[in-house]
């Protein structure tokens, strides 16, 4: 391969992906910025039953909605007389794969397999790389994983040697890269190659496929505690967890849950840096990932991102390293749910957040993931160890991604850092002016598409490209 | 002499994707010190030796070429030691909720 192969296929990017992908994106433009969002869902035929149906045909789905008595009683026992809501968690590690990434892929291979690919290829390397094989060993397609999996000194993360181990045991060729963003690359040039379905984590399949959970917690919560959710979390990454659950929720009827999306806070760390890759103890659920995608979804392996968490966010929280591996010990030790560390996220924000509330409120954490060799704190932070990191107990607070994991002597160190949302949206709109021709002038089908990707007005959005401008 | 692999045997292959002065504009100086590398494994299409070229088919019916550098390449991750940092979080927050009555 050469450097004029590289541009080469890079150039052929849109082709590659309207082929691989199955969708004209280009039919769903409305304005210079704006398309038409709920079209592209509408379009797939499918809603939250057909979505169900498929789902249950390969045992994907209906998961247990699980009450963590005992660690509702450790956060009363930290909150405030009469607060401490109460804690359930969606126990996704049931799916077939593991992880609600089953959810994500079930729709995605279904659709492969229905327009007659004789394939599939995925760009991950967590579970969706195991939920794609899995869907796809099912559907009898062959499929492709591509890993971002090892640094230059040919050192694995042991999260993702444990996704290529599940790959492979789905039957599935994983291509196991070092670190940089030309994953891409490889990812389109076997796309090319191949002829494959791009099973992406951003088209509305995967989206759709999340719905179900969203509605499902809905409704299991109405089912055992008589009413809707008052919160429900989700560890936020790329955005689909968020967006997915929260059409779901919405579906159901639960319009006034309040979602809340939590991401372990990785702030200095580069996730495109050789020297960082190993020193991060997390592979995803991660600011490093959530903050780009929220900020602007639109840089995904698709041309329009069907995940888009800042137009469902309530709240947008961070915790800390050492706060999500104590909480998972805890898990472990007083509900008897080894699980993580994936949902394990949410679930410090979680007993963060139940404190805030009264006794009779429910908080949920969306999901859980199975855990395993490599998929384990003790994986994590042993590696960390070697990496030259600190591993100590002591005040959250002090955690220092990549130079020290803080474990937190007492649950009731365990909180919550906000993040303002209202810098996240001005951040949006920045990325929004950055990717039109200089001064281009917004359409009225813009103002209302970018008030509804904020959630605020179009009054807010004006005033906010004007300041920008201004300041250019 | 290293002795060669037989034909079907299970094996990784390495390639070097690209070359660090043609990596990606706007990477992480770090990262552009170093290559893209490629790992993947699959069935030996014909004999050969770790460090020679080799051709494998992929468990997804595709035939690569590289240099052989394992042969039925091991699954090494696992968990470690036990670490003493989480080891005692259970007695302590058992005792909390003991101490309330709560559990036994």
């Amino acid at each position: 391969m050469s450097a004029a192969h590289y541009a080469e296929i890079m150039e052929q990017r849109a082709a590659i992906l309207r082929a691989s992908s199955g969708i004209d994106y280009d039919r769903y433009t409305t304005g210079i910025l704006a398309f038409d969002y709920e079209r592209l869902f509408a379009d797939t035929g499918y809603d939250v039953d057909s979505a169900s149906a498929v789902q249950r045909r390969t045992a994907v789905g209906n998961t247990p909605l699980v009450e963590l008595g005992n660690i509702t009683a450790l956060a009363r026992a930290v909150s405030p007389t009469g607060k401490g809501a109460r804690i359930l968690v969606k126990d996704e590690a049931a799916n077939p794969s593991g992880s609600f990434k089953d959810r994500r892929a079930s729709l995605s291979v279904h659709e492969a397999k229905r327009r007659g690919y004789d394939g599939v290829v995925a760009a991950t390397s967590g579970n969706y790389g195991a939920a794609v094989a899995s869907q796809a060993a099912r559907a009898g397609l062959r499929c492709i994983v591509v890993q971002e999996a090892f640094d230059s000194a040919g050192i694995e993360q042991p999260e993702i040697a444990e996704k290529t181990r599940a790959c492979e045991a789905y039957g599935a060729e994983v291509i196991r890269l070092s670190v940089g963003p030309e994953l891409f690359y490889v990812f389109l040039k076997v796309l090319k190659d191949t002829g494959y379905f791009n099973a992406s984590l951003y088209t509305p399949y995967s989206i759709l496929g999340i719905e179900t959970l969203g509605f499902e917690v809905a409704r299991q919560v109405q089912q055992q505690a008589g009413r809707f959710p008052d919160v429900v979390i989700a560890t936020h990454a790329g955005g689909g967890n968020v967006t997915g659950t929260a059409r779901g929720l919405e579906q159901a009827g639960a319009v006034d849950t309040v979602m809340v999306a939590a991401s372990v806070d990785l702030a200095g760390l580069h996730m495109a840096s050789d020297h960082d890759f190993n020193r991060k103890s997390f592979t995803t659920g991660h600011t490093g990932f959530s903050m780009p995608f929220s900020s602007w979804p639109d840089r995904a392996d698709v041309p329009r991102n069907a995940a888009r968490a800042l137009r469902y966010m309530d709240r947008f929280v961070t915790v800390t390293q050492g706060e999500v591996f104590y909480i998972t010990q805890v898990l472990a030790e007083l509900e008897g749910m080894e699980r993580g560390p994936a949902g394990n996220t949410s679930l410090a924000a979680a007993f963060a957040i139940a404190q805030e509330l009264d006794e009779d409120r429910i908080v949920v954490v969306q999901e859980t993931e199975y855990t395993g060799a490599g998929k384990h704190p003790l994986a994590q932070l042993n590696l960390a160890r070697v990496m030259g990191i600190e591993v100590c107990r002591g005040d959250p607070r002090d955690n220092r991604p990549g130079q020290q994991i803080v474990i937190p002597e007492h649950p009731a160190q365990i909180a919550v850092a906000e993040v303002d949302l209202e810098h996240v949206r001005h951040s949006y709109l920045r990325h929004a002016l950055a990717s039109l021709p200089a001064g281009a002038p917004l359409g009225d089908v813009d103002l209302e598409y970018l008030a509804a990707e904020t959630r605020t007005s179009r009054t807010c959005v004006q005033e906010n490209i004007d300041a920008l401008r201004g300041k250019t | 002499m290293t002795e060669l692999a037989v034909q079907g045997a299970w094996v990784e292959i390495y390639s070097c994707v690209l070359q660090t002065s043609e990596r990606a504009p706007r990477i992480p100086e770090d990262t552009r010190r170093v290559p893209l590398e490629m790992r993947v494994k699959g069935f030996l299409i014909a004999p050969a030796a770790p460090g020679e070229a080799a051709e494998i088919v992929t468990l997804a019916g595709r035939r690569l070429q590289g240099t052989l550098t394992e042969v039925n390449p091991a699954y090494t991750h696992g968990f470690g030691a036990p670490l003493p940092e989480l080891s005692t979080i259970g007695v302590e927050v058992r005792a909390m909720l003991r101490e309330r009555g709560l559990i036994r």
